[in-house]
């Protein structure tokens, strides 16, 4: 009998292409590299430089998100509402995927979108395959039993010449979820309460599996939701079996297998599962009974706490450093602090049952008086289905923005800023410093909890306005 | 790459845990299609208050970091963000190593890759030398070890590849290339095809 081993293990073993040794680390095959326009322009100059093609184009998938600003762009003008830097760097990665042959997602596509979002929703994110970006949070692509994780532009530029990569293989944490996620506790807040209990380095080294009856009852999007912040714990991927709920997600999408090629696939996903009797390297337990709706309070993913408890008190300097730039008091909870901004979006949250959860605490309701309220789809396939389902006319007549797809507010690079000193609820993964804008503070939450706190004015608990 | 077998130099201390990329180049400078220049826009929001004046209480600010190659930093070193960009300001600013008890995964791939040295060491040592700023330190990757001028001698690990390319200044994607019959074959007998 073969040797019971992980889902991780079975994806890095099928992508093999050179063994590693002590001396040389493993060659492993790509299978999906997905490409935007901030982290790609010195790759493609590496590739010019050495008079060198891109090897698979077919199994690249540029877009255009980070740098994009979320008013509407018709012209080269528009795009300088981020700034001229900004504009140029779409402009130089049209040329580029134009140069080498690059089908790429772009303006007028109908397909742009935050390339987290646009991967699984064009079901080019598949069971079993390996997928990289020049982006940390590619750990998304996770959810579906995939192995992706975020890589730098050197290594960019090793996908584009030579679809492969060097690895050393990482080591394996297993993060059991039993139980049953209370009303009103959503994904976001399992994985923040996830990252609060091992810690921002918690993960480092490791590809984590999210297992346990509390992962296989979500749906699609709030797997994804899961794996996106795994890199928030230090990890270098996040995995979830595939099972019939991923199938059902993945089933007569555009780049989904078709016909009988559909048939082999899911027979072959179907043994993408850890063996009984595999081990991991590490195991963590949560209990989904016990969660809460959770709010960071800090300067990192690891700085969170329950909606319903005290911010904690810690003495040492860098704990205290984090309170004084948040001007956060210890010992009191979250929601006595006051909002200026919220966002919802984001390739955490910026799906469309995102932004329903969110559309269902704005109904009927008004953002209160002073609070800016910024929604913004994930990708324009995101922003032409929420509209079908009536979702903007909720969210404009509670008085927030409705916005084109991109990674907006995520990060501070596209136009969509917050100014120094104000409080952002933001549905996005990283509360660091300067992160939304130089001087602004982050607090990370769900769109249930942010929509719930632009009607507060206050940072507040959504079970009050279920 | 250049070759990197021997660092000498002061250290400058940031203390701080879990300094992440954004705080090393913030993502609005990351609106470059070049990886030249970025140096001055390293640490900027810890550098430079709100009217772009330099914060003098900064440790890299200090008249004593001047010239300091060296950079001892608090746990968890360079998480968040995957931007390479973190990297090349800190190089383009003068920092030539970092050492920390914990480099997240991404950073220390990127940072290798361009020659800067990331390098985690025990937590003796690193108290150590986060008590000691300023002191005068030769890494020497020949023999994967810290010394003092005092004689005080901290070894420490690093993956054999990783060594090997700085030592020899190994292009990685030469590397990679070499193994394109190998890729072709993986590509041509697989079992299924992406």
């Amino acid at each position: 009998m073969n040797t019971p081993t992980t889902l991780f293990e079975k994806v890095w073993s099928d992508h093999v292409v050179v063994e590693e040794t002590t001396d040389t680390p493993a060659v492993l095959y790509i299978d999906l590299h997905i490409v935007h326009e901030v982290t790609t322009p010195q790759a493609f100059t590496v590739l010019r430089e050495n008079k060198l093609p891109v090897r698979r184009p077919d199994l690249t998938l540029p877009t255009l998100d980070h740098s994009t600003p979320t008013t509407p762009v018709s012209s080269f003008k528009d795009l300088l509402v981020a700034g001229e830097g900004a504009a140029r760097q779409v402009r130089q990665m049209e040329q580029n995927c134009e140069e080498f042959g690059l089908d790429l997602l772009g303006y007028g596509s109908g397909r742009r979108g935050i390339v987290h979002v646009i991967g699984p929703e064009l079901g080019a994110t598949q069971p079993g395959k390996t997928i990289v970006c020049g982006d940390s949070h590619t750990s998304t692509h996770g959810a579906f039993g995939a192995l992706a994780f975020g890589i730098g532009t050197t290594e960019v530029g090793h996908v584009l010449a030579t679809q492969c990569l060097l690895q050393r293989k990482p080591k394996t944490l297993a993060v059991n979820v039993e139980g049953q996620l209370p009303p009103g506790v959503t994904a976001k807040d399992l994985i923040l309460a996830v990252i609060g209990k091992i810690g921002v380095d918690g993960g480092t080294g490791h590809v984590i599996e999210y297992r346990g009856s509390a992962i296989t009852a979500l749906d699609m999007e709030a797997r994804m939701t899961i794996c996106n912040m795994s890199i928030e714990a230090g990890a270098r991927a996040g995995m979830i079996a595939p099972d019939e709920t991923t199938f059902a997600y993945l089933e007569g999408r555009e780049r989904s297998p078709q016909g009988p090629a559909w048939d082999e696939a899911v027979a072959r996903w179907k043994r993408l599962r850890t063996d009984d009797g595999a081990s991991f390297d590490k195991t963590v337990t949560i209990d989904a009974n016990e969660l809460t709706p959770m709010v960071t309070f800090g300067t990192n993913p690891g700085m969170v706490v329950s909606i319903e408890d005290a911010v904690p008190e810690r003495s040492d300097a860098s704990f205290q450093k984090a309170l004084d730039y948040m001007q956060v008091e210890p010992g009191k909870p979250m929601t006595g602090n006051s909002v200026d901004v919220v966002f919802v979006g984001s390739c955490t949250n910026g799906r469309v049952s995102d932004i329903a959860d969110a559309a269902r605490v704005l109904e009927g309701r008004k953002v209160a008086d002073g609070v800016r309220m910024l929604v913004v789809p994930g990708s324009e396939l995101v922003k032409a289905e929420a509209e079908a389902r009536g979702l903007d006319k909720i969210i404009v007549a509670a008085g927030a923005e409705w916005r084109e797809a991109g990674c907006s507010m995520c990060i501070g690079m596209n136009g969509d800023i917050a100014q120094p000193g104000q409080l952002t609820v933001s549905t996005s993964n990283r509360n660091f410093e300067g992160r939304q804008g130089v001087g602004a503070r982050t607090v990370l939450a769900s769109p249930a909890t942010a929509a719930a706190s632009a009607i507060a004015g206050h940072v507040a608990d959504p079970r009050d306005y279920s | 790459m250049k070759p990197v077998t021997r660092i000498q130099s002061r250290t400058v201390v940031l203390p701080t845990r879990d300094i992440d990329t954004d705080q090393i180049i913030a993502a609005r400078f990351l609106t470059t299609t070049s990886r030249e220049g970025l140096g001055k826009n390293a640490f900027y929001d810890l550098r430079y208050d709100k009217n772009g004046k330099e914060k003098p209480e900064f440790a890299l600010n200090k008249p004593e970091a001047k010239g300091c190659g060296i950079l001892i930093a608090g746990n968890n070193f360079g998480c968040g963000s995957s931007r390479e960009h973190a990297p090349w300001a800190l190089l383009d600013f003068g920092i030539e190593a970092v050492i920390s008890t914990e480099i997240a995964d991404i950073f220390r791939n990127n940072a290798l890759k361009n020659g800067l040295v990331a390098i985690v060491v025990d937590s003796e040592s690193h108290q150590w030398f986060m008590d000691n700023p300023g002191v005068e330190l030769t890494i020497d990757l020949e023999d994967l070890s810290i010394t003092t001028n005092g004689g005080r001698r901290t070894s420490f690990s690093m993956d054999g590849f990783a060594r090997h390319c700085l030592l020899e200044g190994v292009d990685q994607l030469g590397f990679l290339r070499q193994q394109q019959d190998a890729i072709g074959q993986f590509e041509e007998n697989r079992a299924w095809k992406p």
